[in-house]
């Protein structure tokens, strides 16, 4: 097994103003101050994409009374990155409440990312009043039977993007649903145990707070396939915060909104919008980027705030 | 003292309602409030004709979605308001689609 000598460990140095790197190595994490030198220090052969999520454009509130600037300033930040992003992940929600002209919005925005390509996968809010109709017409295209769900690899690592807010039970959980997770065992099934992984979906795929809903039902049935590999990151939205936990070789890590933050989990009474100054809001809101750097079997992923 | 006895019955009163549902008399108007990611009262009972109003106080997006189909809201933004007149005598059980679990129900008699 050559799992052994990939196994790193957990050094956390220090928080920097805007984030704390991670890297891992062989699934474990090592943590590092985050600054613009060391995110300009990548090998020949790495790459880095960018995740973006909950960019609820359409929503109005006291934290926020502009998303479409918001996203436009995380555009800019993820334009000035060097070097520029592979691709982007846009892990869902890209509306509030899919709100009439928000995807054509969010479209005109993120025309603007430069990037080779922008995958997305859908939240709740870009769903819900139509069962996905509008969604998948615009994005369901080259997906899995156009539902929505799909993988690719870049530079040998094998992402893979999963849809668990379709099938919602009753009482409020993500659920990825029989065909999907039947799908995801035959689409790991050839890949070697050493192939990172990156799986990528909106609602939480580990039970973050299910008291709130921020869970998948089912996510446990997926994530038994993903066992075997040495190095696996899940990332997900819908939670409006950066949270990580590691389980075994699987990291996972929730990014933050760029329209408004959620309140940490039981915090509050209810989830939803938390009613701060635009100015507290920012320091919570933003984009997260992730460099793979080959042969150190690593990811770094840095979370930075608007604020 | 007369107000802490009006107080104890009004509270009783509360404490009744909460533990029942909420009636209202025929061909009235009534309003279900949204709040913190709750229907307020979650069980309403009103006499057939009424109209029912739902408010949204969340920045939230809410629903009112029907559980057997018979009626439904679009996506209710901060205070918007959303009218169901219920004609018929029946059990008229309700969720949010966005949060299906919040969950409420209009007895109408």
């Amino acid at each position: 097994m050559d799992t052994i000598d990939r196994r790193g460990f957990l050094e956390c140095m220090a928080w920097a103003g805007t984030g704390l790197v991670w890297v891992f190595t062989g699934g474990v994490p090592s943590s590092r101050v985050i600054s613009p030198a060391a995110a300009a220090d990548t090998k020949l052969g790495s790459f880095t994409f960018v995740q973006i999520s909950d960019t609820h454009i359409g929503f109005k509130g006291q934290a926020n009374g502009d998303p479409t600037a918001t996203l436009q300033q995380v555009v800019d930040r993820v334009n000035a990155l060097r070097p520029a992003p592979a691709f982007v992940l846009h892990t869902g929600d890209q509306t509030h409440g899919q709100k009439a002209g928000a995807f054509d919005t969010v479209a005109e925005i993120l025309k603007g990312v430069k990037t080779g390509r922008i995958f997305y996968v859908p939240g709740e809010h870009d769903v819900f009043l139509d069962g996905g109709k509008d969604y998948l017409d615009r994005y369901g295209k080259g997906t899995v039977g156009g539902r929505g769900w799909q993988s690719f690899d870049y530079e040998g690592t094998h992402f893979v993007g999963l849809v668990n807010v379709l099938k919602y039970k009753g009482e409020g959980i993500g659920a990825l649903g029989e065909d999907q997770i039947e799908w995801l065992e035959h689409d790991l099934a050839p890949l070697s145990s050493s192939t990172p992984v990156v799986i990528f979906s909106h609602v939480p795929l580990w039970a973050v707070y299910p008291q709130w809903g921020w869970t998948t039902e089912d996510a446990g049935r997926a994530l038994a396939y993903v066992k075997r590999f040495g190095s696996v990151t899940v990332l997900n939205g819908h939670i409006h915060q950066v949270l990580q936990k590691v389980e075994g070789n699987v990291r996972f890590h929730t990014a933050m909104s760029t329209a408004f933050p959620q309140p940490a989990p039981g915090s509050a009474p209810a989830p939803g919008p938390m009613k701060i100054s635009e100015a507290d809001a920012r320091r919570m809101i933003g984009v997260t980027e992730a460099t793979y750097v080959p042969g150190q079997h690593s990811l770094a992923v840095v979370d930075s705030t608007l604020g | 003292m007369k107000d802490s006895k009006w107080r104890t019955v009004i509270v009783a009163g509360v404490v009744v309602a909460a533990l029942t549902a909420t009636h209202v008399g025929a061909a009235s108007s009534v309003a279900v409030g949204i709040k913190e990611f709750k229907f307020t009262p979650p069980v309403l009972a009103v006499a057939a004709g009424t109209t029912v109003t739902w408010i949204n106080h969340d920045e939230e997006p809410h629903t009112i979605t029907s559980t057997n189909g018979a009626f439904g809201s679009t996506g209710l933004s901060h205070e918007d308001t959303f009218a169901q007149t219920f004609a018929r005598p029946g059990r008229y059980e309700y969720f949010c689609a966005l949060h299906p679990r919040m969950k409420a129900i209009v007895i109408v008699k």
